[in-house]
């Protein structure tokens, strides 16, 4: 016994070692601030976004909600037991889908528009062919010990998971089987976003880390820290070189992946209210995040102020999602509306 | 009165933050000067004090924040909705009638952030005391929820049973007025911390997640060894000062500023805004003539160009010129191993090698002899990453040689001189029908000037122009 203790103490003295000498190579090519580099940027000022539709159908609270590829379809999530998929121009519903299971958290849209997926307290991701005459269960893919928190397609063929039971998988469509499965961080996966050239993706988790992972190699390359509660919403900058995270401590954090640390934080005395998603504009000079308090605010990301905010939800602002296209940012909430601002 | 959660370290996260916005409201509806006018109301033989009725409710808030009727009865029923104020009549339907239907402000002591969360406690005395009042006359689902509470806390059940006696002594000395509206109190808060099954909770906090570490998750030694490997993978990374990163950020969102349609607007017009697809048909992924926007987005960087399907079509007509065109066309076949079915990688990577790797093909690549060896070596035993090392050096052999020079060819020149820049799309003949093109002041803001909008009638608010903005069922 003691000598596992011994055993034991000692690894953690290594990893303890090894940590601190990550954190020093990181202070020592910290050379400058956000504060200084975007010292010369104009400021956005009042960023007033005016509310352009209001998408009723859903009968409980949304959870999730994903943009489709063409920047028109959009796939919504509710506890009400369905999946809809809109025509946000025309404010038509589509498609509706029913779930086996009405505890949904997730939901995602393939690239190619052909399926959508989504998935919850089943502990399950279940892949619709939404292009057949009716919605079509193509997979159950069921091998998650703990809640699904959020989905991501790389193709028709392959699909990112994100669990409660602490492990992102990657599946592979054809077979229904777990191709890679990542495991590092120590507590509950929240959410995960896909790098643009699908070659990395990274997660965030309730121990408050955010992680990046190699698709390839099954590996965690870069930990941050920083946050002190669960991390919600995670995304990438727009040129793919930042993790945004946005968290239950109330904050938003950008962190720089050359330079492999934190660079800016996004928080107010004014909010005490925990980030429950985000999204950036497509220079990546907004973020809107949704919070607890039923709005969702607008950040300068460069400066890190607070220039705005969209109010008219009733409930928790669960879900914000910019198209490709960048026209606009939806916001989806537990008064079971989704709203479409620009 | 703000209500925590479990501080998890750093800052305190307050949960039902409109509790403090709703509570502001209702002491300025009960300020002695401004606020509502009371009276009496009649229940059956029984005058309740300090009542007022739904009409009187939407027309003060109305008067007080500017809004229209559909607002206030909005922002009224938001606070029957979470028990701030009660209905006398159908005590159970928590809406805001705007009619003669009296109402009531529930007393602080029962506001739902004085006593957070309600406690179990609390519910099995309240039950008990209407089980022994009504003599047995509970609910149903009171009922199964007494007997629930009567095993789970049952070394208590003395104590409850005491104090709901003491509670039903002491309210018998009161006067029968005061009385009912104590119950009534009573009723009413629990009515929102313990919903009839069916009602909504408006109280639902969603999910409870464990407290930052997961059970599942044992830090043992295992775990240990692997966080040792990642660490120093992670220690022997390459960092980039910072000063270069950061510049980076702000180079990249300049460079895109014209390009983000929620900063800038878009030509002709934002769909979403004016209801025309002029915009999405224009930059439709082949068009006879692209928009002068999208060309330029080419020369941002290589990514950009193999990205758009007509950047990449124009790209191949240029390397076809150069002769050259098989580099597009193996990187192209790569990504499609990539990203493809796995069934059918085998198949792809002999294609592959017949038309693009093989002695004498007939689309020959030019790779090192170096990752040539490895490709061909890995090519036996095929998976998706295994054409990864030629692809990357056929990806870098374009960026640097190929693509520069596109950009500086007639090809690309003339592209982006004959571009499109597309009209600004003509506002609306009809003014009623005209949408404000850029950002609108915020809701305070048009409450405190009473802006008049788009042709919206004077007196509307900014939600009736909101919610006119196209809501769809």
């Amino acid at each position: 016994m003691a000598a596992e203790k011994a055993e034991m103490d000692a690894l953690k003295k290594e990893c303890d070692g090894l940590r601190a000498q990550i954190e020093a190579a990181r202070k020592a090519v910290n050379d400058s601030s956000m504060s200084g580099a975007a010292g010369g940027v104009a400021s956005v000022g009042r960023v007033q976004l005016k509310l352009r539709k209001t998408l009723k159908g859903h009968l409980a609270k949304i959870y999730a909600m994903h943009w489709s590829a063409d920047s028109r379809q959009m796939v919504s999530a509710s506890q009400d037991g369905k999946l809809l998929i809109w025509d946000t121009f025309t404010g038509n519903k589509l498609v509706a889908v029913p779930l086996k299971s009405a505890w949904v958290m997730s939901v995602a849209f393939a690239p190619s528009g052909n399926l959508v997926a989504s998935g919850g307290l089943d502990n399950m991701c279940t892949v619709y062919n939404i292009k057949a005459a009716s919605p079509k269960t193509l997979r159950e893919l069921d091998a998650h010990t703990g809640y699904l928190s959020c989905c991501r397609f790389l193709s028709d063929s392959e699909i990112l998971t994100a669990s409660g039971d602490t492990t992102c998988c990657l599946w592979d469509l054809e077979t229904g089987k777990q191709k890679i499965i990542f495991t590092n961080h120590i507590g509950d996966c929240m959410s995960l976003a896909l790098s643009g050239d699908m070659n990395t993706f990274i997660s965030g988790a309730c121990d408050s880390l955010a992680k990046l992972w190699d698709l390839r190699e099954g590996t965690c390359k870069q930990t941050f820290s920083g946050h002190t509660s669960d991390i919600n919403a995670i995304s990438f900058f727009p040129s793919g070189n930042a993790v945004i995270t946005g968290s239950d401590d109330c904050s938003c954090k950008m962190y720089d992946l050359r330079s492999d640390q934190e660079v800016i934080g996004y928080q107010d005395t004014s909010l005490n209210a925990g980030v429950t998603s985000l999204a950036l504009s497509n220079s990546g000079r907004l973020i809107f995040a949704g919070y607890d308090d039923f709005n969702c605010h607008i950040w300068d990301s460069l400066k890190g102020e607070k220039v705005g905010v969209l109010s008219g939800h009733d409930n928790r602002v669960s879900c914000t999602g910019v198209p490709e296209d960048g026209m606009g940012v939806c916001t989806g909430s537990w008064d079971s509306f989704l709203k479409l601002w620009n | 009165m703000t209500i925590n959660t479990l501080a998890k370290g750093g800052w305190n996260r307050e949960q039902m933050a409109c509790f403090r916005k709703m509570e502001r409201v209702i002491v300025a509806m009960q300020d002695p000067d401004m606020g509502m006018k009371m009276r009496n109301q009649r229940l059956l033989i029984t005058v309740i004090p300090h009542a007022m009725t739904g009409r009187d409710i939407i027309d003060w808030l109305m008067q007080k924040y500017n809004i229209c009727e559909e607002e206030a009865l909005h922002v009224g029923g938001m606070l029957v909705k979470y028990g701030y104020i009660y209905p006398l009549k159908e005590p159970r339907s928590l809406v805001l009638r705007p009619d003669e239907s009296p109402y009531r402000f529930q007393t602080p002591y029962f506001w739902t952030s004085t006593r957070w969360p309600a406690s179990e406690l609390d519910y099995a005395i309240y039950l008990a005391k209407k089980n022994i009042r009504k003599q047995g006359e509970l609910m149903e689902y009171e009922k199964e929820r007494y007997s629930v509470l009567h095993k789970r806390i049952n070394h208590t059940w003395d104590f409850v049973v005491m104090q709901a006696r003491e509670q039903l002594r002491a309210s018998k000395q009161r006067r029968k007025a005061d009385r009912i509206v104590l119950e009534c109190q009573e009723q009413a808060y629990w009515l929102i911390n313990r919903p009839p099954p069916g009602s909504p909770n408006v109280l639902d906090m969603g999910l409870d997640k464990p407290n930052n570490f997961s059970s599942r998750v044992t830090l043992n030694s295992d775990y240990y060894k692997t966080e040792i490997e990642n660490c120093k993978r992670a220690l022997g990374r390459n960092r980039v000062k910072s000063s270069i990163c950061l510049e980076g950020f702000v180079k990249y969102s300049e460079q895109y500023l014209n390009h983000d349609p929620i900063m800038q607007g878009c030509l002709p017009s934002n769909p979403w805004i004016s209801d025309d697809t002029a915009h999405w048909t224009m930059n439709a992924d082949m068009v006879p003539i692209p928009t002068r926007l999208r060309v330029e987005r080419w020369s941002f960087s290589f990514v950009e160009l193999l990205n758009d399907p007509m950047g990449r079509r124009e790209f191949m007509t240029y390397l076809e010129k150069e002769f050259s065109a098989e580099n597009l066309c193996f990187w192209q076949a790569c990504e499609d191993v990539r990203h493809g079915e796995n069934s059918r990688i085998v198949e792809k990577v002999e294609e592959i090698y017949k038309n693009f790797l093989a002695p004498g093909a007939a689309r020959w690549v030019n790779i090192d002899s170096k990752t040539m060896d490895k490709t061909l070596e890995g090519i036996r035993h095929p998976h998706r990453f295994v054409m990864d090392d030629a692809q990357m050096h056929i990806y870098f052999l374009m960026k640097k040689d190929s693509y520069p020079r596109y950009l500086k060819s007639d090809l690309y020149k003339n592209m982006l001189a004959k571009a499109i820049v597309p009209q600004e799309t003509k506002k609306s003949v009809f003014p009623f029908m005209r949408r404000q093109r850029h950002a609108s002041p915020s809701p305070a803001q048009a409450a405190r000037h009473g802006i008049e909008e788009d042709g919206q009638a004077k007196g509307g608010s900014q939600a009736a122009a909101n919610s006119g903005g196209g809501s769809h069922t």
